[in-house]
């Protein structure tokens, strides 16, 4: 079976900073993956890599089987891998239901004549567009909203809405950037439900980024650990739970001082 | 979840009434110009004509614009270059091409006769001519920040004015212009002292023709995945690239598309003033432009025709007060930008207003 | 080109290059802290001119009209009062149009910007104010030759230009690198959040730039005037002045000082060698001798393609 993403050894400096150092993962379809770390360990770099927003220095990334390392992000979307932010970046002043289609509008196919001249192929391509994306918002949950200003809506819908725009894009790898963070327990539980439907409605492999360990052991078939942009662990959630080095990672090394001295010994 | 395309073949529409829909407007368009031309410019007097003819070329210009600065979010200030050229262009052809072709320079023939059909081809060649112009300085420079693009665009206008202001002089004579050929004479665009005795064709059809289109074309872009995309460039362009918009692509088409209707303005101008004076088509007519797409509303079509209707006909009213216009504009400028700095419109259109909704919401009762 | 020439486009050079520096120093500096390309600077540099006119007609400086006719401490008086009024006008734009965008997204800002210079430029054309004809301040200056070697002449204004920019570079650069406030300031235009996390009163900072460069412009107003003449407020020589100087802010590397000096340098020397050459080339062109304006915005789209952050400039990058 080939992997739905692939990545090899990835690595990115920044000048002296290494951001990221000999990164690998392979996400077979439909699989659900999480990357966890610590603050600051690179998670989102790797993101951008995959994404396009940076270009690695050494590494490849293959999406399906075709190499999209080196490419710009529009072609890598368009190749089909979508994703969303950690701080929320949607469309602020245009409508819910506009965000969403100015992402389906990738599959489209009518260029600048075609949408002046309203020909018949433009109309169909928007109704189209006009259905998948209004089924997009009901499956979201935010259809009641869908002509607010996104800028208006509550942050948990924020998130759903920046979910609900990446799928437009029809992709093969979905990758979520804190997909829950800010949210309260009931919207977390929410959340998890949708983000495993998606692999069955959508067809799609996801990765995700979060620092909601409740979340991430629950929901997750392997997880990776980095920190400081270099792998430390990768296995089921089990297995990280009771890994050393994550531990340390998160937490530090016992130090004297933590541990309690019994009293009159100082 | 069935993907776009495989939904596409099922919703097709009928190849006729789509046909039909793709047109009439267009032809509404050239109706309504004949009607301007014939009906309401004869009706409100020569005062108010030339007012409409100024607010008209106006909307072309700013509309154009819009979809530069307004859909795509980009910071243009050097659109009267587009003018400049495309000005040129047309000037070229049918003052040059009038002498040459019916051996006079005096406008020839009636409505849509010989000498109108060559000023239409000049309002095309100034469209197709600013557009390349368009292409040349947009390809490099919208990968830039904008306010780096800010100063190219107005480096752009500088620059095409100084071109225009070192070609060669304009021989009016009659037998001296037919002795050379049109491309011998493409030089020869008048220098500092200006292009002058071009044909008047501009009349109230032509540029309400012109303007309706634009603003058919503007209003069909703004409701596709074309023209969302130039708004998703605009409201944060780093998640549009990630959402599958070639960016850098799509400004570039926003841009020259812009450059064409701005060098038909510049044509439409050129065909009424008489003349085209390059000092006059320089930094201060491209802020007249920024400003009618700022003040009345970024993206907004109804906005902008609102700006360029106030923007001409308030200095019009307030004639006596010419000093003090441009420090008012000065002004209301700063105003707006502070207190309300989507302008009149925003990027709603009149009727995405809770105002217009409610007011249907009346009448339907 | 002869040696005695080639000093004196040299002298030349020079001293276009401190009259841009002057300028492209206040562009740079306001650029830095607030990101925003304040387009009203170049008309601090019309009004610094024209207040001169004002004061040193006050004094009666200007009452013989002949040039070089003022008394010799005419000059550094007008210079000071001029650089201390145009301090206070840049201080009293930016708290009046600019600091309530100070949130806003740049393009609002630049808008803004532009209706204040629009603004200031008609303000200055109304017979009240500066009226619009132009005039002149050369009585200031009595523009002796110095010193004549070989065919070169050293004109006062020369050195003074020279002499005065370099002073006031130092100073600048003093400081801006060796006190607190220029420490403050550095911290604002590298993130203004956290300078004022760390206890920096960033609008005194904003406040102090602008001082700064408006000084700075008025000076080179002055200079600019007693070369060319005093033209009106809204003429276009003050536009392409501001523009050229602004090129060379960017060119240089914007947000940066010694960019700035750097830019104003090859700009100046772009135009005045490059010119130089090109019309002793092409002596039966004369249409030659108008493309100075070109080269600038030509320097300025290559640098913009090749290393948009500038000759001296570091590139920043976004946080996706």
């Amino acid at each position: 079976m080939t992997t739905a993403l692939e990545m090899k050894k990835l690595s990115l400096a920044f000048g002296g900073l290494k951001a990221v150092t000999d990164f690998s993962m392979a996400l077979p379809p439909r699989g659900l993956y999480g990357l966890i770390g610590p603050n600051g360990a690179g998670k989102t770099t790797v993101f951008n890599l995959l994404t396009g927003v940076y270009v690695p220095d050494v590494g490849s990334v293959e999406l399906v089987g075709q190499r999209i390392d080196g490419k710009k992000p529009s072609q890598i979307a368009r190749a089909g891998m979508a994703r969303t932010f950690q701080n929320i970046r949607l469309f602020g002043e245009l409508s819910v239901i506009d965000n969403v289609r100015t992402a389906a509008g990738v599959r489209t196919k009518s260029g600048w004549a075609r949408t002046l001249l309203r020909t018949p192929l433009f109309v169909a391509e928007e109704r189209a567009l006009d259905e998948r994306c209004h089924e997009l918002l009901e499956i979201m949950g935010i259809t009641h909203r869908q002509e607010e200003q996104a800028k208006s809506l509550p942050y948990g819908d924020q998130r759903r809405l920046e979910i609900a725009r990446a799928l437009a894009t029809e992709p093969k790898v979905l990758l979520l950037d804190e997909p829950v963070a800010g949210m309260n327990t009931q919207e977390k539980k929410e959340m998890r439900g949708l983000i495993q439907k998606l692999r069955e409605q959508f067809g799609v492999a996801i990765l995700l980024i979060e620092h909601d360990m409740g979340l991430v052991m629950d929901i997750c078939e392997q997880i990776t650990v980095i920190d400081h942009g270099v792998t430390i662990a990768v296995g089921s959630p089990k297995d990280i739970q009771s890994d050393a080095a994550v531990i340390e990672a998160y937490l530090g090394v016992p130090d004297e001082r933590d541990t309690p001295q019994p009293k009159g010994s100082a | 979840m069935k993907g776009l395309q495989e939904r596409v073949a099922a919703l097709r529409p009928a190849l006729a009434p789509a046909v039909g829909k793709s047109l009439l407007p267009f032809a509404v368009a050239v109706l309504l110009a004949f009607v301007m031309d014939k009906i309401i410019g004869p009706g409100v007097g020569a005062t108010w004509s030339k007012i409409l003819l100024d607010v008209g070329i106006a909307i072309l210009l700013a509309g154009s614009l819009n979809v530069i600065n307004g859909y795509a979010g980009q910071f243009s200030i050097g659109h009267a270059g587009f003018m400049l050229v495309g000005g040129y262009a047309a000037a070229w052809l049918t003052f040059y091409g009038s002498v040459h072709w019916f051996g006079t320079k005096e406008p020839v023939g009636g409505f849509l006769g010989n000498g109108q059909l060559l000023f239409l081809a000049g309002c095309m060649l100034a469209g197709v001519i600013a557009s390349v112009f368009g292409l040349v300085v947009g390809l490099p420079t919208l990968r830039l920040r904008g306010d780096y693009l800010a100063i190219v665009t107005l480096g752009f206008g500088e620059i095409v004015r100084v071109l225009g202001q070192i070609t060669a002089r304009q021989p009016k004579n009659v037998a001296a212009i037919k002795e050379r050929t049109m491309w011998d004479l493409a030089n020869n665009l008048g220098g500092a002292e200006g292009f002058s005795q071009v044909p008047g064709y501009t009349t109230l059809f032509f540029v309400y023709l012109f303007a309706f289109v634009l603003l058919v074309l503007v209003y069909r872009l703004k409701y596709s995945s074309q023209g969302r995309a130039l708004l998703a460039v605009r409201e944060n362009e780093i998640a549009a690239e990630a959402m599958g918009v070639d960016t850098t692509r799509v400004k570039v088409v926003a841009f020259v598309f812009g450059a064409f209707f701005a060098g038909i303005g510049g044509s439409l101008y050129a065909h009424q003033v008489g003349a085209l004076d390059p000092k006059e088509l320089g930094f201060m007519k491209s802020i007249d432009l920024v400003i009618i797409v700022v003040i009345g509303g970024m993206g907004s079509i109804t906005g902008v025709v609102l700006g360029a209707a106030i923007l001409v006909i308030l200095p019009e009213v307030f004639r006596q007060f010419a000093d003090y216009r441009m420090i008012a504009y000065a002004l209301a400028l700063i105003l707006v930008m502070i207190l309300r700095p989507q302008g009149i419109m925003g990027v709603k259109e009149l009727w995405e207003t809770s105002l217009w909704r409610r007011l249907v919401a009346k009448v339907k009762r | 080109m002869s040696g005695s020439d080639l000093l004196q486009t040299t002298i030349n050079f020079l001293a276009v290059g401190g009259l841009y520096a002057l300028i492209a120093l206040g562009y740079t500096l306001v650029y830095g802290i607030l990101r925003f390309i304040n387009f009203a600077h170049s008309d601090i540099v019309s009004w610094g001119a024209w207040i001169a006119l004002t004061v040193a007609s006050a004094a009666g400086w200007l009452a013989s009209g002949r040039a070089g006719m003022a008394p010799a401490f005419a000059l550094p008086c007008v210079l000071l009062v001029t650089m201390a009024v145009c301090a206070a006008m840049g201080v009293t734009i930016e708290r009046l149009a600019y600091r309530p965008l100070r949130k806003a997204p740049r393009l609002n800002v630049l808008i803004t910007a532009i209706g204040v210079s629009l603004f200031l430029q008609n303000v200055g054309l109304l017979n009240k104010v500066f009226g619009n004809r132009p005039s002149t301040i050369s009585a200031l200056l009595q523009n002796d030759v110095l010193a004549t070697v070989g065919g070169v002449q050293l004109r006062l204004f020369d050195l003074l230009t020279i002499v005065l920019t370099l002073v006031l570079v130092v100073v600048l650069e003093r400081i801006v690198y060796g006190t607190r406030m220029g420490r403050a300031m550095r911290a604002v235009s590298f993130d203004e959040r956290v300078a004022s996390l760390m206890g920096v009163n960033v609008n005194v900072v904003v406040s102090v730039t602008f001082a700064l460069g408006s000084a700075l412009a008025a000076a080179g107003g002055i200079l600019f005037a007693l070369r060319n003449d005093l033209r009106m407020t809204a003429d276009a020589s003050w536009v392409l002045l501001g523009l050229k100087a602004f090129v060379a802010a960017v060119v240089g590397g914007i947000g940066n000082v010694r960019g700035a000096a750097a830019g104003a340098l090859l700009i100046a020397f772009v135009e005045v060698f490059v010119h130089r050459y090109v019309n002793a080339a092409f002596p039966d062109k004369p249409w030659v001798g108008q493309l100075q304006d070109i080269y600038v915005f030509g320097i300025l789209i290559l640098v913009l393609l090749f290393k948009p952050s500038g000759l001296l400039g570091k590139a920043v990058r976004e946080k996706v």
